[in-house]
């Protein structure tokens, strides 16, 4: 079965649909988590420290991250090799282009891949910026996330990568959770609007959510 | 009218092509787009030069023969066929561009002529139905619930023209095997080979070197018939279903 469906076409998009709602998923848990910054540095660090210790004491310190942090690394990969395989295909399948070219498809639609891209690698940056602190300007402290996150959102450059990111982020989500519910079979004529408008919310929700945070510290919200 | 064309010509599926201009004159607004072409064809043919090769037959918008990609639009600016597209939808003096078909899995063959028997493979590979020969059975032999004869007859309407997959940015194959999938699954006369249907016409779509779907929608728009897109929503359930029971096995 596994390997009819990495060999379709029709099953690489199931692949790409499952690993899709993984991560939209995750993006909700991840705004809503984001949203505590609001009511201060204790309240947004007693958070983050929290994440570690969840399921305790059935799991280990940090256990519950990690199985997550596996699950969002699998979904990532799954998601992009299925999108760089099938995107390989199409266009291999329409190798001339013609000659009377018309604007085509919604600009959510055809931003699909460049905007995969630009996630892709914003998720690099952001893993390097937050997590590891590699790249993170000033002084990174681990366990200290409030002055972290403030300390990225008080450079240009942070706010310039994060703001387009989060841009792109719901132009993706809204193309692509209503894609996922067709490649899963559960769209239907009559279904069609309420589809979309959850895509909409979602994606509006989403973006405005993440949002908030670089726009509260630059309007000195969150300092 | 007076019209000038644009037209692709290619001598041969080897021959590297190019877009040619023509003028036409005298064309009545009352002439379908292909007696348009058939005039076209008749002045080049008195010149001495090579006439345009299309694809037509029955000019009645239901053998899916016609094709032409016209100022960018599958079949032209109406929603319906080539040869029912009348130059009432085009003004005098417009400057007309004509293209063939563009998808791997449809090369030309000349000028606006493209090999779509990829699509005949498709259907070879389970877009039919088994059934004893014989005399024809009672009407009232198998009953159908109507709105699964309706849901059939919506999709039995694809004509097999590939407008689907020349506006397709993929060059995909989907709504027309979608079409063929859902019009038999849902009948209890296509009851029997329900799974090996749409895992064999799937799996030949993709051998064909059809691309994928991105849901850009571009053919349920071009589609003359009306195809809607939710019926690749429907192939892809049946898809997910089949592999399911496949695996069960």
């Amino acid at each position: 079965m596994a390997r009819t469906v990495w060999d379709s076409t029709v099953g690489k998009k199931t692949v790409m649909a499952v690993s899709g709602l993984i991560m939209l998923l995750y993006l909700v848990a991840h705004m809503i988590g984001n949203l505590k910054i609001f009511f201060g540095a204790d309240e947004f660090n007693h958070y983050a420290h929290w994440l570690r210790t969840v399921g305790e004491p059935l799991m280990h310190y940090e256990w519950t991250l990690w199985v997550i942090r596996v699950v969002l690394v699998v979904a990532v990969v799954a998601h992009a090799v299925s999108a760089y395989q099938l995107s390989r295909r199409d266009i291999r399948a329409r190798p001339s282009k013609y000659v009377h070219k018309k604007p085509r498809a919604s600009y959510a639609t055809r931003t699909m891949r460049w905007g995969g891209i630009i996630l892709g690698l914003f998720i690099v940056w952001h893993i390097l910026d937050l997590t590891t602190g590699t790249v993170h300007s000033g002084g990174f402290e681990a366990g200290k996330p409030y002055q972290n996150v403030v300390d990225t959102f008080s450079t240009w450059y942070g706010n310039a990568i994060y703001i387009v990111a989060m841009l792109a982020v719901g132009l993706h989500i809204r193309h692509g959770f209503w894609s996922a519910a067709q490649t899963l079979g559960v769209g239907s004529r009559t279904r069609d609007r309420a589809l979309k408008a959850v895509a909409n919310v979602l994606a509006l929700l989403l973006t405005a959510g993440f949002l908030a945070v670089p726009v509260g510290v630059m309007t000195g919200v969150v300092s | 009218m007076k019209l000038t064309l644009r037209v692709w010509r290619q001598k041969n599926a080897d021959a590297e092509g190019a877009m040619s201009t023509y003028q036409v004159d005298g064309i009545s607004p009352d002439m379908s787009f292909l007696e348009m072409l058939d005039t076209l064809n008749e002045e080049l043919i008195l010149k001495g030069e090579e006439p345009v090769a299309f694809d037509h037959d029955c000019r009645e918008g239901i053998c899916g023969a016609c094709s032409l990609v016209i100022n960018g639009d599958a079949h032209g600016p109406e929603r319906t066929t080539t040869c029912q597209l009348h130059m009432r939808s085009f003004k005098d003096g417009d400057t007309i561009d004509i293209e063939p078909w563009r998808a791997a899995a449809f090369p030309v063959i000349k000028d606006l002529v493209v090999d779509r028997s990829a699509f005949d493979r498709i259907i070879q590979a389970g877009g039919y139905i088994s059934v004893p020969t014989g005399s024809a059975p009672d009407a009232h032999a198998t009953p159908v619930p109507k709105p699964d004869a309706d849901f059939a007859f919506e999709h039995a309407e694809c004509i097999g023209c590939g407008a689907c997959v020349a506006a397709c940015p993929n060059g995909a194959a989907m709504l027309f095997t979608s079409a063929k999938v859902n019009h038999l699954n849902v009948l209890p006369q296509g009851a029997p080979e329900r799974e090996t249907r749409v895992l064999d016409m799937v799996a030949q779509m993709d051998e064909e070197g059809f691309g994928g779907c991105t849901l850009a929608g571009e053919c349920a728009t071009a589609c003359p018939k009306g195809i809607p897109l939710t019926s690749i929503t429907g192939m892809n359930k049946e898809w997910l279903r089949a592999t399911r029971k496949a695996a069960k096995k």
